[in-house]
């Protein structure tokens, strides 16, 4: 086919280059169209999460602030367990004055924190010294002098071990470890917090979306069966809390819950409870279970309900017809067709669960919080961004596994929105 | 070309009228019974002598030292005057996120006519610091749910005590404080308390002793929090800023009384975030000037029960602006308030806050 002549188009010009420019044109239209969005996500979304995730390996703090001491450092064998020498005390003593004056010095102590408990108190401490330090005498004996704590091998390990532009610190930490000075190794134990909030994160979605579904499906199958009239009165009902801000709806939850509230105000009066053993509703996992169950409902219902419309009702009938109890009908007929609105509204909530916060830090107490809560922590209390960094992107590794999972076991293809 | 004539004239418009209207200024403070305190005692006379300023409130004191390290990094502040705890002023001035002050040039001299530098005495812990109050943390306690024959708590080991009060307590979600009361009630000695706490001994001895309540204990952050919590009848016991609790009894007639004993001492005031610029500086330390002479500061304690920081305030601190009661039995110094009291020891605490924060962080999510 090559060989022979190729076809011409009108123009005289071959057809398939005449036919490739357009469909070229097309494609340049069609990306002009949506560049504007593009260009939106790339700016606010893509290039934020790109820069925060950097954050989870960037470490020039230690190198920029101590420049000095890091060379010399070079030269110290680490597995010696000796103080340094003179030398790199010098060296210290240089990069020091000069951090103290840009005031750089703090921020390296917290840095080093996240490391070693410790360092910033010693660094707070030194810098206060360094100012009366004699240029002429030992500085070793001096820094000893200052705090006792400059002999301590383990917090030049720290430094030398930090003192590269790229660390795995904070992911190590983000899961429980720490970069001892034989390799690898697990954390205090009175410091391995994130494992078990991880777990404690996926446990309490998966207990959230269950109980979504286990109230929602009910309701959706109201909603798409009943007339349009009765239907929609509910569906306002659904709505309505979906439509009221969310600080409001958890905060009405506290007033509910609290041992001095509604709920328990009820229980008690009704005889169920005794009045001095009243439950407890909040500041626990079963605060944030049902609050957050309240709040994610309307995901579950709105999918689930949009799949039922669509369920023929002549499929029952049939079924019915041909001689099938209630049950039969319902689980070999309706049920099945209704799980690509399960497989949707399980996926928005779950989603939307293991990332929230909120709600968690408001009735969730300290056994109820989520790993979300603990990066907000991270972000906009401790400033470790690095550690909040570190968590999120394991966080959103994470839910794309999950979803890959999903996807093996379930089949993406069978997720209806609508 | 029509529509940038219309964007032109509109920004002349808008440069045009900006200097006729109010100059903002955003003031951080605690919120609740304390900012309205400095609503009446400063912001509103200042208001009234500088039209031209319009002070925003900002309750956000509580994350002042972190908001502030994220704005510096951002390369904007948006505050101009924030209202600190020494420990916290020391931290913020040791990161240079705080302008330095010189207290003599920028601030008033007494009324008595002591320099500013002898008024406020030994209460300038740092070069940043521009003193207002003495507070304490303190507990209070529901009276109506004391078991019946035992004797009311008198204060801040009681709380430790679950065999005598029974039910849930509520403590602040930071180490500040707490660790303190930990050891102190665990028997330590009060000169002791501070070294032990450098020690690994000493913080695993304070967690220890925190551990036994920790079940029953609700984890406040926002300083109005316990005090809605004790309104609530949720806990029985909560530690709190002595004002708060002053406000909730005398004001709100609340059923809840003050056990005193190891009530925490504190120093309280402003700080200027450094960088700001030239105009908002000047605007700041004006507004500080004003807000923190004899008078203003006596002002306060007509509204709150915390005890003004210059000497010269002590003796016009008379009764409550509304309510005509005497203000002395209700300040932290009194001395049937004061049998036993803890001075909570600030530069140690701007040091050692990175260190413990963390672990205490960790320690309650175990």
């Amino acid at each position: 086919m090559s060989d022979s002549s190729p076809v011409i188009a009108a123009d005289g010009r071959p057809l398939k280059a005449s036919l490739n420019r357009a469909l070229r044109r097309q494609k340049i239209r069609a990306l002009l169209l949506i560049a504007p969005l593009l260009l939106f996500v790339l700016v606010t979304f893509i290039a934020p999460i790109a820069d925060m995730l950097f954050r989870s390996v960037e470490n020039d703090i230690v190198s920029n602030t101590l420049p000095r001491t890091v060379v010399a450092l070079d030269d110290w064998d680490a597995g010696s367990g000796e103080t340094p020498d003179e030398m790199i005390f010098a060296a210290l003593a240089a990069d020091l004055a000069e951090a103290v004056a840009a005031k750089r010095h703090t921020q390296l102590g917290t840095r080093l924190n996240y490391e070693l408990s410790g360092m910033s108190s010693l660094f707070r401490k030194t810098g206060r010294q360094v100012k009366k330090l004699d240029m002429d005498a030992p500085f070793r004996e001096q820094f000893l002098e200052i705090e006792e704590d400059w002999a301590d091998p383990e917090i030049w390990i720290t430094i030398k071990a930090n003192s590269s532009k790229y660390t795995a610190g904070y992911f190590l930490n983000a899961v429980d470890l720490q970069n001892g000075p034989d390799g690898i190794e697990a954390r205090p134990e009175n410091q391995r917090i994130y494992v078990k909030l991880f777990g404690r994160t996926i446990f309490l979605s998966i207990s959230i979306t269950l109980s979504c579904f286990l109230l929602g499906y009910p309701i959706a199958f109201l909603l798409a069966n009943l007339k349009a009239r009765t239907s929609n009165i509910l569906m306002i009902l659904v709505l309505l809390p979906f439509w009221t801000s969310l600080l409001v709806r958890t905060s009405a939850w506290k007033v509910l819950l609290q041992q001095q509230g509604v709920i328990n105000d009820v229980l008690v009066w009704i005889g169920l409870v005794a009045d001095d053993n009243r439950l407890e509703l909040i500041n626990n996992q079963t605060g944030t279970i049902i609050a957050m169950t309240h709040i994610l409902l309307p995901f579950m219902i709105l999918p689930l309900y949009s799949v039922m419309k669509t369920i023929p009702i002549t499929y029952v009938r049939a079924a019915k017809s041909l001689g099938a109890t209630n049950w039969t009908t319902f689980w070999r007929v309706y049920f099945p067709q209704s799980v690509p609105g399960i497989g949707a509204g399980s996926i928005l909530v779950f989603i939307l669960a293991i990332g929230y916060y909120i709600t968690p830090a408001l009735v969730g107490g300290t056994s109820g919080t989520f790993i979300s809560n603990r990066i907000a922590y991270h972000i906009s209390s401790s400033l470790n961004w690095g550690l909040g960094a570190a968590l999120g992107a394991i966080l959103l590794a994470l839910v794309l596994v999950l979803y890959g999972l999903y996807d093996k076991i379930v089949g993406i293809d069978n997720v209806k929105l609508g | 070309m029509k529509f940038n004539k219309i964007m032109l004239g509109a920004s002349v418009l808008a440069l045009s009228t900006t200097p006729l209207m109010a100059q903002d200024m955003t003031i951080v403070s605690w919120g609740g019974a304390y900012s309205s305190s400095q609503q009446n005692a400063y912001h509103d006379p200042y208001m009234a002598t500088n039209p031209g300023v319009n002070i925003i409130n900002d309750e956000s004191s509580a994350e002042a030292v972190a908001k502030l390290r994220a704005m510096a990094e951002a390369g904007n502040t948006t505050w101009d005057v924030v209202d600190v705890e020494a420990a916290d002023a020391i931290r913020l001035c040791d990161e240079g996120l705080a302008m330095e002050i010189d207290v003599d040039s920028q601030l008033a001299p007494g009324d008595d006519g002591s320099t500013a530098t002898e008024d406020f005495g030994n209460m300038l812990v740092s070069e940043c610091f521009i003193p207002q109050i003495v507070f304490s943390t303190t507990f209070g306690y529901r009276t109506d749910m004391v078991p019946e024959g035992t004797p009311a708590p008198t204060g801040a080991c009681d709380v430790f005590d679950l065999e005598t009060y029974p039910g849930k307590r509520s403590l602040n979600k930071q180490p500040i404080a707490n660790m303190e009361w930990a050891l102190i009630c665990d028997g330590v000695a009060y000169d002791d308390v501070y070294d032990m706490l450098e020690t690994d001994e000493g913080q695993a001895r304070a967690f220890a002793k925190l551990d036994t309540i920790k079940d029953e204990t609700i984890w406040w952050s926002a300083s109005a929090e316990p005090v809605q919590l004790l309104a609530d009848g949720e806990v029985f016991m909560a530690s709190a800023y002595n004002g708060r609790l002053f406000s909730m009894i005398a004001e709100q007639g609340q059923p809840v009384g003050m056990a005193w004993d190891w009530q925490m001492y504190d120093l309280d005031g402003w700080i200027i975030p450094a960088n700001l610029s030239d105009e908002r500086r000047q605007a700041a330390l004006d507004y500080v000037y004003f807000a923190t002479d004899t008078q203003r500061l006596a002002d306060q304690a007509k509204y709150i029960s915390y005890g003004p920081a210059r000497a010269s305030s002590a003796p016009l601190v008379g009764k409550h602006a509304t309510l005509g009661i005497d203000m002395g039995p209700h300040m932290p110094t009194d001395p049937r308030n004061a049998e036993n009291t803890f001075v909570k020891n600030y530069s140690w605490w701007a040091d050692y806050r990175d260190d413990l924060d963390e672990k205490f962080q960790a320690w309650l999510l175990q």
